[in-house]
């Protein structure tokens, strides 16, 4: 029975089958590339988005055996905005002084001076005028909230507080890396040197830095405590002063992440053309004409991209606040994030879904506001 | 004058005055300063006694101080266990959720890069309908979700192909890529709670695979998008040429495209291994003991007995010294892909 021809016949009937198989899963090649991340997708990112924004409408219960889910309307929200979460959230409101409302009113005549601009122009649209108006809304809203708890009397709450953590890191991450780029394209020695070792606090966690910079920051048995003594300062606990407190995290915040901004802009700066920034050096430009005429227009575009990028990553801040202050003195540091992060550990679950979800509101229309005037001008799309 | 001016002005164009040197070395090691002194009193606090830390600022080993194992015998000998435990899980974790991450998501990205999609809005408009209508049975009718699950997915097969038929809008590779790539906005904790509720009614609280499952589908948007550029760098007519050859696209993908974008594939994947290995707010959400991780073990260190700085120290360091020779020995590579991201926007 056994020939060899009826092997053979085996071995080609299985060859047929699984060339069949491979056949069938290749004119299917297309769909099975993307499904495995379309549905990780909607699984674990899409369904819990809408999930989180049910739960932020309800109060979360533990009972027998599970969790029970009461629908409760906005009062999760109220709460936050006028409630008992309102301290923590968007922070004690002050008295009105002469400085917050004149903040208010130049940000309302800027929003006005803006849309009278844009309605003048020719590239007005419904939509255009739509999006302007969130972002307007967003951006009086926060100026408003500002002026509000900033001094006198006022509190900061999670809100102001990781709104301060976006604008003075970010800033802070682009001017240094910037400079730091600059540094490295003149004709030095020891250019890669430098390039290698800026690159270095990108590698370390940040629940490290967090300890560092605690270290760093300790008056009485950190290794810059002779310094803070011979200003005069050793008495200065930054633990139990907001204000140095969330400094303490920018400056960690910075610290890690001047490299990535530094790589980026190095790049950019070396994608410069020579020949244009040594034809306005024989016109006798300064350094500064050069920089703003040539240099900067050329570089704009990857600059507002990048800043997009840690923009984007600078809401999520957590990591840093919670360990290297515990979110104290008081709830002075926390971000939105560790405040969702408490809520949920005292069990409140529809509070830190709320919370949460303010969070992703604010940093959308941030990230997507400063996309559509920012990053798209600067490419020169408009 | 004259010799200020020399100071200033450069004697050819391509050189710095040497006043301008001297500036530009200051900042430079300035900044090398602010770089490297943290780190380095981190390296030394590690072998300091405690009473070497109480007692103020003491800088240099040897001369200050006497450098002692004994942070790190207690963290290795004394802790053993409870410090390799984490140590693996974030090993295991942070190797699996990339490894799953880049495959899973090269495949998107080549995919959308080299195949024409083109999803008619109205299904993706059923789907989203459905899933509306699911959840709020689920959530109000207090419907079984298996039920529901199963309608849901027959209606949606149902209807699939007269909507498709009769489509007439379609989206773009460029809108799925958008979506994808978009989901990097979302903010980790709006997800998170929802998925932690859902591990605790699977069981899969505190488990490797909660983590795995949540780092591979938090990192895919920045594979999908860096991959995406690398692949579309690569010229089709390799694969034309395979393809008329009779080569299936999987073998195309894994045996030709896959290795010439080598390099790019070891930036993504070593971009999101760092990402995942320092990743700290899902694993404070979905583990306790078991699964632990490190950031989380190096966060505690806290809570226990005031700061210990002498043991912190240890677990920084062996937590960011693999990463460190791993980066500096593929360092062009890393560099590459974070540059990739940022220049092309």
């Amino acid at each position: 029975m056994n020939t060899p021809s009826h092997a053979s016949s085996v071995v080609a009937n299985e060859r047929g089958s699984r060339a069949r198989v491979a056949n069938w899963l290749d004119r299917q090649a297309p769909f099975v590339f993307v499904l495995p991340t379309v549905l990780l997708i909607l699984a674990f990112s899409i369904f819990p988005l809408v999930a989180s924004a049910y739960l932020s409408l309800t109060r979360f219960e533990l009972g027998e055996g599970g969790y029970q889910l009461t629908f409760t309307g906005l009062r999760n929200y109220v709460r936050l905005f006028s409630g008992s979460q309102q301290y923590h959230f968007t922070g004690v409101f002050r008295a009105p002084g002469i400085v917050s409302i004149a903040t208010i009113v130049i940000a309302v005549l800027a929003v006005i001076y803006w849309f009278y601009r844009y309605l003048g122009s020719d590239g007005r649209s419904i939509m255009g005028t739509l999006g302007r108006s969130i972002s307007a809304a967003a951006f009086l809203a926060l100026v408003w909230l500002a002026a509000n708890t900033l001094g006198g009397g006022g509190a900061l709450g999670s809100l102001m507080v990781t709104i301060f953590y976006v604008v003075l890191g970010v800033a802070l991450q682009f001017l240094v890396g910037l400079g730091l780029a600059y540094l490295c394209t003149l004709p030095l020695r020891g250019g890669r040197f430098f390039r290698l070792l800026f690159f270095l606090p990108l590698m370390v966690t940040p629940v490290g830095i967090a300890y560092m910079f605690r270290m760093m920051a300790d008056t009485s048995i950190g290794p810059l405590a002779p310094v803070w003594s011979w200003l005069g300062l050793g008495q200065i606990s930054w633990a139990a002063d907001p204000w140095l407190a969330r400094l303490v995290v920018v400056i960690g915040d910075t610290w890690q992440w001047v490299p990535f901004m530094f790589l980026v802009m190095l790049a950019a700066l070396e994608g410069t053309s020579r020949e244009q920034i040594e034809a306005a050096q024989l016109d006798g430009a300064s350094a500064w004409r050069v920089f703003r005429d040539v240099t900067w227009p050329s570089i704009a575009p990857v600059a507002a991209s990048a800043v997009l990028i840690r923009l984007i990553e600078a809401f999520k801040i957590v990591d840093l606040p919670n360990v290297l202050t515990n979110g104290g003195p008081g709830i002075a540091t926390e971000s939105m994030t560790l405040h969702a992060f408490i809520e949920w550990r005292a069990l409140n679950l529809g509070g830190a879904s709320a919370v949460a979800y303010m969070l992703f509101f604010v940093s959308t229309i941030a990230c997507v506001s400063f996309f559509q005037f920012v990053v798209r001008r600067a490419r020169g799309d408009q | 004058m004259n010799a200020l001016k020399r100071w200033f002005v450069p004697a050819r164009l391509d050189e710095l005055p040497i006043g301008g040197k001297a500036i530009a070395y200051l900042l430079l090691g300035f900044w090398s300063l602010v770089v490297l002194f943290p780190l380095y009193w981190m390296a030394i606090t590690s072998f300091k006694l405690p009473v070497d830390v109480s007692t103020g600022p003491l800088y240099i080993p040897f001369v200050d101080f006497e450098p002692h194992l004994d942070a790190w015998h207690y963290i290795f000998v004394d802790l053993g266990p409870d410090t390799y435990r984490p140590y693996m899980n974030s090993l295991i974790v942070a190797t699996c959720g990339t490894a799953a991450s880049v495959f899973l998501g090269s495949m998107a990205a080549y995919a959308l890069a080299r195949i024409e999609y083109r999803p008619p809005v109205a299904a993706v408009g059923l789907g989203v309908l459905l899933i509306a209508l699911l959840i709020a049975a689920v959530a109000w009718g207090h419907v079984d979700l298996r039920i529901a699950l199963a309608v849901a997915l027959a209606l949606f097969f149902l209807l699939l192909r007269p909507i498709v038929r009769r489509a007439r809008r379609h989206l773009s590779n460029d809108d799925i890529l958008f979506w994808v790539v978009s989901q990097r906005i979302l903010p980790p904790v709006v997800t998170v709670i929802p998925i932690y509720l859902t591990f605790r009614d699977v069981g899969l609280l505190d488990t490797h695979l909660a983590l795995i499952i949540t780092y591979a589908t938090a990192n895919l948007p920045i594979v999908v998008w860096l991959m995406f550029d690398f692949f579309d760098g690569v010229p089709r007519e390799i694969e034309e040429s395979a393809q008329i050859d009779g080569a299936t696209r999987f073998s195309i993908l894994f045996g030709i495209v896959l290795p010439l974008v080598a390099p790019g594939l070891v930036a993504t994947g070593l971009l999101v291994l760092i990402l995942s290995w320092n990743e700290y707010l899902f694993a404070l959400f979905l583990t306790t003991a078991n699964a632990q991780t490190m950031p989380l073990l190096v966060a505690a260190q806290n809570a226990t007995r005031g700061p210990q700085w002498w043991n912190m120290s240890v677990l920084i360091l062996i937590m960011i010294l693999p990463v460190m020779l791993l980066t500096l020995t593929l360092q062009r590579f890393i560099v590459r892909g974070i540059l990739v991201g940022a220049v092309k926007g």
